[in-house]
């Protein structure tokens, strides 16, 4: 009785493996250094003129615009990553031909290229005398210094989120499952439905999670081809930095601590439909 | 269980699907890439290697190797910690601990800079003490290295975690149980079965800390020659209509990245097994 009482009482399961005390406190130190002090004094900011001094850097028709621009468009990009994440993923896992290691390679390249770098090239090929800019010009289609400019940057910063969270699924798909529904003379089209869909829905709604929670932040690759337009083509961190140039801090925290608010708010429901699709019976 | 293995596109369909997919790799990543090293030698190699070898370009430079020379290592500490005191250890509270870690990776890159500038610019909590001091934290090297941190974080300790939990902790316990000590066991038995992961991190941090531009921008004042590493300074020259000098700038970034890719790839395929589960292909 006494025993279990103690057992209870331990919040650490004893070990003989000595330097979890320096470890976990070396790792708890530096979190408290670099994440979670910066972060309070972030949350801690906007309030110094009350409820009402949030509100009203919030409520201005400006960053109301911009809020808009990035989660609006973040959204648009991150469906637009589902659908071709998933035609890419199917391509490089189910198809064999020649380069498709390398393919799959590169798909990693938006992780690994520099933002500002992929910020100037996507503006450099979309502005009206850019190689598919041009192209699109004639026709009366603007790209680059419009809110289609701002989608381009975020299809192209999100998509491996997409790949990268459905490829290990779709590897691990049981080949018996797809070749019942075939023998049991299901067509193309319902084996999607009825099968392959539902399984790699939950990996899809991850990917699609992260790309949007990626956009919403993304800052180098956006603002060289967005024309950082009020009301049009601005984004929400680009107005952080306007603020604080002002020397409003209290300003620049309001919009981040909001952002901050709404990507965990986005986050918080995407989970629930996660757990719902799982508790379904879908694989996770 | 079976898993079907990748076949031949048969149809003209699947020859179609193939198609659809290289090409959307091919103008969302391929082009971009292409189009910075064009770019750059827009006006022959002479004008890019000029831009190059620029005063501001060449401290640019000296700046970014500083400041990725002194969060790297750092990183691969905390990961290493944070890894040892996660994967070999039961504690209460871990979801919320790994949580904690993988925090920055959801915060905007503007935002993990704002942050400094709230706790140390001229208005923040300390603004008032280090002026009266006369410390310079923001709009310098530190604030650089500060937001550097914060942005890099997780990069190491994501690839540790996963793999040294698969491992669990038998054989450093047997090593214990027969008297080694703690640093023994670890630099003997730990620190062989996951160098390769532990370089795989070093490798992304290394990326993100020399081609970050969000979290310095908002940090280093933009001042030519001083406070500007290499992303920031494509921006510059980018502003000023320099369009050689900033793809020129910017293709040695490219050509980090793909550096960087290269022994990702590398790695990923010599090592798979030696990696965590999700970075095996």
């Amino acid at each position: 009785m006494a025993d279990a009482k103690t057992r209870r009482r331990r919040w650490r399961e004893p070990s003989v493996l000595p330097g979890f005390g320096p470890a976990f406190g070396f790792t708890l130190f530096y979190l408290c250094l670099i994440v979670l002090i910066p972060l309070a004094a972030l949350i801690a900011r906007p309030w110094e003129h009350g409820f009402g001094g949030f509100w009203h850097a919030v409520s201005n028709p400006r960053v109301l615009a911009a809020l808009k621009v990035s989660f609006g468009v973040s959204l648009l990009a991150a469906a637009a990553n589902v659908v071709t994440g998933l035609i890419v993923t199917w391509v490089l896992v189910r198809y064999d031909f020649p380069g498709r290691r390398l393919a799959d390679a590169i798909v990693d390249l938006p992780f690994a290229l520099p933002t500002a770098v992929a910020g100037i090239a996507l503006t450099a090929i979309y502005a009206p005398t850019g190689w598919v800019g041009g192209l699109l010009a004639p026709l009366g289609i603007k790209v680059a210094y419009t809110p289609v400019g701002i989608w381009i940057a975020m299809v192209f910063v999100g998509l491996p989120f997409v790949v990268r969270s459905v490829q290990p699924v779709l590897q691990d798909f049981d080949a018996e499952v797809e070749e019942a529904a075939l023998t049991l003379g299901a067509s193309s089209a319902q084996r999607w439905r009825g099968v392959i869909l539902p399984a790699l829905l939950p990996a899809l709604l991850t990917g699609f999670t992260l790309a949007f929670a990626r956009a919403v932040g993304e800052y180098g690759s956006v603002i060289f081809i967005a024309g950082n337009m009020p009301f049009k083509s601005e984004i929400a961190p680009l107005l952080i930095i306007t603020k604080l140039e002002q020397f409003d801090y209290a300003g620049a925290a309001a919009i981040g601590v909001l952002m901050l608010a709404m990507s965990f708010v986005a986050l918080l429901a995407i989970n629930a439909i996660q757990l719902f699709l799982v508790r379904r019976g879908a694989p996770a | 269980m079976r898993t079907l293995t990748a076949k031949r596109p048969a149809s003209v369909g699947a020859y179609l699907l193939v198609a659809a997919g290289l090409s959307w790799l091919a103008l969302v990543i391929l082009l971009p890439l292409a189009a910075v090293f064009i770019q750059a030698l827009a006006k022959g190699s002479e004008a890019a290697l000029s831009a190059l070898k620029e005063p501001d370009a060449i401290s640019a430079v000296k700046l970014t190797l500083l400041v990725a020379a002194i969060c790297v290592p750092l990183n691969a500490v905390f990961g290493l910690a944070a890894a040892w005191s996660v994967a070999k250890f039961d504690f209460k509270g871990k979801g919320l601990f790994l949580t904690l870690i993988d925090l920055p990776f959801s915060i905007s890159p503007v935002v993990s800079g704002l942050v400094w500038v709230l706790l140390f610019g001229a208005n923040g909590w300390f603004g008032s003490f280090l002026e009266h001091n006369h410390i310079k934290i923001v709009f310098a090297l530190p604030g650089l290295v500060l937001a550097t941190l914060l942005v890099t974080l997780p990069f190491t300790a994501r690839e540790l975690i996963p793999l040294m939990q698969d491992q669990g902790s038998d054989e450093e316990t047997a090593a214990v149980t027969l008297g080694a000590g703690g640093w023994t066991t670890f630099f003997s038995v730990t620190l062989p079965n996951v160098k390769w992961a532990l370089l795989y991190g070093v490798l992304l941090s290394n990326a993100r800390a020399m081609g970050e531009f969000g979290a310095v921008s908002v940090v280093s004042g933009h001042i030519r020659g001083l406070t500007n590493t290499l992303p920031l300074h494509v921006e510059v020259l980018y502003n000023e209509y320099d369009f050689v000098g900033a793809f020129a700038t910017a293709s040695l970034l490219a050509g980090l990245a793909l550096i960087t890719l290269i022994l990702k790839t590398g790695l990923e395929w010599r090592y798979a097994g030696e990696l965590s589960a999700s970075r095996r292909h």
